[in-house]
């Protein structure tokens, strides 16, 4: 089947149909000469001289290492430096973290997806840090008059071998940066390091614990203003009038005129109301009168997407080489399964500040895609990219909604229409009716085994809105007919393509006015919850153990390994029969995890979650508490998926407004938690996003094996179930 | 526009305010204090917690005019050097992710830990349930809690 746009895939689409967008990274070998001075930020990074792209030392030997991507919670603030500090041999509690501004041609690009930065960045980074270590070394041997070879870097100094002579970066760097980036360089063996690997302490924690971590809302221009805007509920309704009179009369009111935001050239509507102050902007746009002309397009609600998910299901072509053997299987099974629409719902709401002059602009906010949003706003705006530039602060969650370039470039619109600095805060409700949301995706399944239990016969159906093309008032494309044995489905383990004789997959796109995109580990969040809960029906239907089962269809010994770990965590064959034990495994962005969970019923009769054990196959990685401390969030963010909240619709509006009919899980419903990782010798894999996609259906396994019930919706109440 | 002094984290202010206004907004976009966050609004997440006289309360639903002259303790408050042992507790644990709510998770802890310095998990439960992370730190927050406990006896 096709595959929902990835977020890579839709950016180079981007750049194809017009924006120039810089996908090529920066090659360190091929590095510019030194520039003195940079991004302000830090002593080093200022008077210091950059002796690579990411690497600033100054004289006094104080290193700054440069950030290129954004720190939204998943520690890239700590991996990335962490990666060059190994092989630059200095100690990362000495060196200063900076974030640097979107720049392709010096950092490479640097949108924040696909849980990317250390699997992406590595060779880069090490080839970067290696690089201007083996400068700062031909530096001092060049001083001293010895061959390279004599002399070796520690700690931020180079050391001559046979006289014990050091010299330390900071008196090296301007020697050092004339010089030319070797061609070559030696990396480090994993077996030598000595802060990859390492648990080091996040140097951004300190910074979030005393109030001094500066996100987009927190950031303040000289002169800025502050805007809230009325947005057509309806998504891609119009303004037909407003009324601004009483607004105007709420003190420190300025501004009020008609805006536009643009979500996949989906143009919206909405009243911008501009003030001195956020709170006197938020009560203006109180007393604003919006008549809005909703005219052309449906007004779904939830009930009608569902059924119409549902309808479709039905139409994908059967391929008749898959039917003839699902009709050869010995025992057969079918199922649906149902996954919402879901909100991001940062803890920070989407906001940003631009500040729109006569011949530049100038962005700053909490942005997963600093590149785009320079390309996007240099086009839309129509003013040169180098004269579009876009800082990064700290983001307060992203998930993948700070990944669009709509709400700076909207920013952009308003500062450009008051002729002043902007900071365009949407407030709680806005940031959660507006989307785009996380579709919502059915599955019509079916599957048969061979005489001896095996998997003969795999099939999924889905039918959601694809991201990026579901989002019009157009006829629905035609249903995609099912292939054989070809195709994949995001979040399934892919070798078990290899251990399944025959397989299908097709897919249903279906088009509504409700904006659509991804959302943490994307596709694998909601196929993830299809796949493994229907390879559990079918354990249970060969009579297997569920562990067991997996893994006979899995010929790869990776995974075959993974699921040892697995059995070996969870005392697996020693644990009972029906007590309420329940596993997934899923794939995405490289990353592969695997959870293990543990209900039980207690004495009031309800279902409560005693233990999640985790298990994540990231390869190679850099820092295991972070990877830990991913999981555990993944997990809090799969229980809410799976048990507290969805996004409903009715009458073409989003219906829950704020958190307290959007209920997020809180301390008391967290279990206790457990997160494992593989050790091999794997290339990198991503982090932020694999941990989410295997909680629900290991819940709802762990459920079945507890209640014999089987269930196949999401969300559902914990609480509900008999 | 009414005129109202404060005392936030000791120091005084005078700002000119709309009643109404939430006592949030007046610390962050008057007074320039930007570590007390905005989330819901409505007292439905806890990112903007800050002490009233040393006991908790949601700043984005608390009027202005409502402080009088009880003293506002906020995240900056506490100490910036991070030598608070809730902030230690915090570092020490890696809480943060993103790091949104957790001014607000912290003033929250510390309001509990006042109240009792060897909270159970039943106790962490009642006092911390009003206090969001979509990052998901929970268990690192009962965790750290805990190791706060330690610290100050």
């Amino acid at each position: 089947m096709r595959k929902p746009i990835s977020r890579r895939d839709f950016i180079q689409k981007t750049a194809a149909s017009g924006i120039a967008l810089t996908l090529a990274a920066y090659m360190p070998s091929q590095g510019a000469r030194a520039v003195i001075a940079m991004q302000p930020g830090t002593a080093a990074a200022e008077n210091g001289t950059e002796l690579m792209s990411w690497i600033s030392i100054d004289q006094s030997g104080k290193v700054t290492l440069m950030c290129n991507r954004s720190e939204m919670g998943q520690g890239t603030f700590q991996a990335l430096p962490q990666m060059l500090a190994e092989e630059l041999e200095v100690k990362l509690e000495d060196v200063d973290i900076v974030f640097a501004p979107a720049n392709p041609k010096k950092y490479g690009a640097q949108p924040q997806e696909g849980s990317f930065s250390v699997r992406g960045w590595a060779p880069t980074l090490l080839r970067t840090g290696a690089s201007a270590r083996e400068m700062l070394i031909q530096a001092a041997a060049q001083q001293w008059k010895v061959p390279s070879s004599d002399c070796y870097a520690l700690n931020g100094e180079v050391i001559n071998r046979t006289s014990g002579n050091k010299l330390g970066y900071g008196v090296l760097v301007e020697k050092a940066a004339g010089l030319t980036p070797p061609a070559q360089v030696a990396l480090k063996k994993r077996i030598d390091y000595k802060i990859i690997g390492k648990s080091l302490p996040r140097q951004d924690i300190p910074l979030k614990t005393n109030g001094t971590a500066i996100f987009g809302l927190d950031k303040k221009i000289p002169g800025m203003q502050y805007a809230v805007v009325e947005r057509n509920p309806r998504f891609i309704g119009k303004v037909k009038s407003f009324d601004d009179s009483e607004t105007r009369k709420v003190s420190g009111i300025t501004h009020v005129f008609k805006v536009q935001r643009i979500v996949f050239n989906q143009v919206c509507e909405g009243v911008a109301v501009v003030a001195n102050s956020t709170w006197a902007a938020m009560q203006g746009r109180k007393v604003l009168k919006v008549e809005w002309d909703d005219s052309g397009f449906d007004h779904p609600g939830t009930v009608e997407l569902d059924a119409q998910m549902h309808e479709n299901l039905k139409k994908p072509a059967q391929n008749p080489q898959f039917e003839t053997a699902f009709n050869q299987s010995s025992k057969k099974l079918e199922a649906f399964y149902e996954t919402p629409y879901q909100s991001h719902s940062c803890m920070e709401p989407l906001n940003c500040i631009a500040d729109v002059r006569s011949d530049s602009i100038e962005i700053w906010g909490p942005v997963q895609e600093a590149n785009w949003i320079q390309a996007d706003i240099s086009q839309k705006m129509n003013v040169p990219i180098e004269r579009v530039t876009v800082n990064m602060t700290f983001l307060g969650g992203g998930f993948g909604r700070k990944g669009f370039p709509d709400y700076p470039h909207e920013a952009a619109l308003i500062s450009k229409e008051i002729g002043a600095p902007v900071q365009v805060v949407w407030t709680r409700e806005d940031d959660m009716t507006a989307g785009p949301f996380r579709p919502g995706a059915f599955f019509a399944c079916k599957g048969g085994l061979t005489p001896g239990g095996g998997i003969h016969t795999f099939q999924t159906i889905t039918a959601t809105q694809w991201i990026g093309q579901g989002w019009t008032a157009a006829p629905s494309p035609p249903p995609e007919p099912a292939t054989y044995n070809a195709g994949n489905s995001e979040g399934l383990l892919p070798p078990y393509l290899s251990g399944i004789k025959h397989y299908s997959f097709a897919g249903v796109g279906t088009r509504s006015p409700v904006p659509v995109m991804w959302w943490r580990s994307v596709s694998a969040s909601t196929n993830g919850f299809a796949c493994e809960s229907f390879l559990d029906e079918l354990a249970h239907l060969a009579g297997k153990d569920p562990l067991d089962f997996r893994r006979d269809h899995l010929p790869d010994l990776r995974y075959k390994a993974l699921f040892n770990r697995l059995e070996e965590l969870t005392n697996w064959k020693s644990r009972g029969q029906n007590q309420g034990w329940g596993i997934a495994a899923t794939e995405c962005f490289t990353g592969i995890c695997a959870h293990a969970v543990k209900v039980s019923r207690k004495t009031d009769g309800k279902i409560r979650i005693d233990k999640v054990i985790a298990l994540m196959d990231c390869g190679w990685y850099v820092n295991p508490d972070i990877i830990r401390a991913q999981v555990e969030g993944s997990i809090v963010m799969g229980l809410g998926a799976a048990t507290s909240h969805a996004t409903i619709f009715e009458d073409g509006k989003a219906v829950h407004r704020n958190f307290d009919t959007y209920p997020m899980p809180r301390i008391a419903d967290i279990p206790e938690i457990e997160v494992h990782i593989m050790e091999n010798e794997e290339k990198p894999g991503g982090v932020g996003e694999p941990g989410l996609p295997p909680f629900a259906p290991a819940l709802t396994n762990a459920i079945f094996d507890l209640t014999g019930k089987r269930i196949r919706k999401l969300p559902f109440k914990l609480d509900e179930i008999s | 526009m009414p005129s109202y002094q404060l005392s936030v984290n000791g120091k005084q202010y005078t700002v000119e305010a709309d009643a109404q206004m939430p006592l949030l907004w007046v610390i962050r976009d008057l007074i320039g204090l930007t570590g007390t966050k905005y989330g819901c609004g409505i007292a439905q997440c806890g990112a903007c917690t800050v002490h009233l006289s040393g006991a908790p309360v949601r700043s984005c639903s608390f009027p202005v005019s409502a402080v009088a002259d009880q003293p506002v303790t906020t995240i900056e408050g506490i100490s910036n050097d991070n030598s608070h042992p809730v902030q230690r507790a915090w570092i020490a644990e890696q809480v943060p992710q993103c790091g949104y709510c957790q001014s607000g998770q912290i003033m929250s802890a510390i309001a509990l830990l006042k109240d009792k310095p060897k909270p159970t998990d039943e106790d962490i439960n009642a006092a911390m349930n009003g206090n969001i992370c979509r990052c998901g730190t929970y268990t690192r927050i009962r965790k750290a809690i805990k190791t706060a406990a330690n610290y100050t006896n």
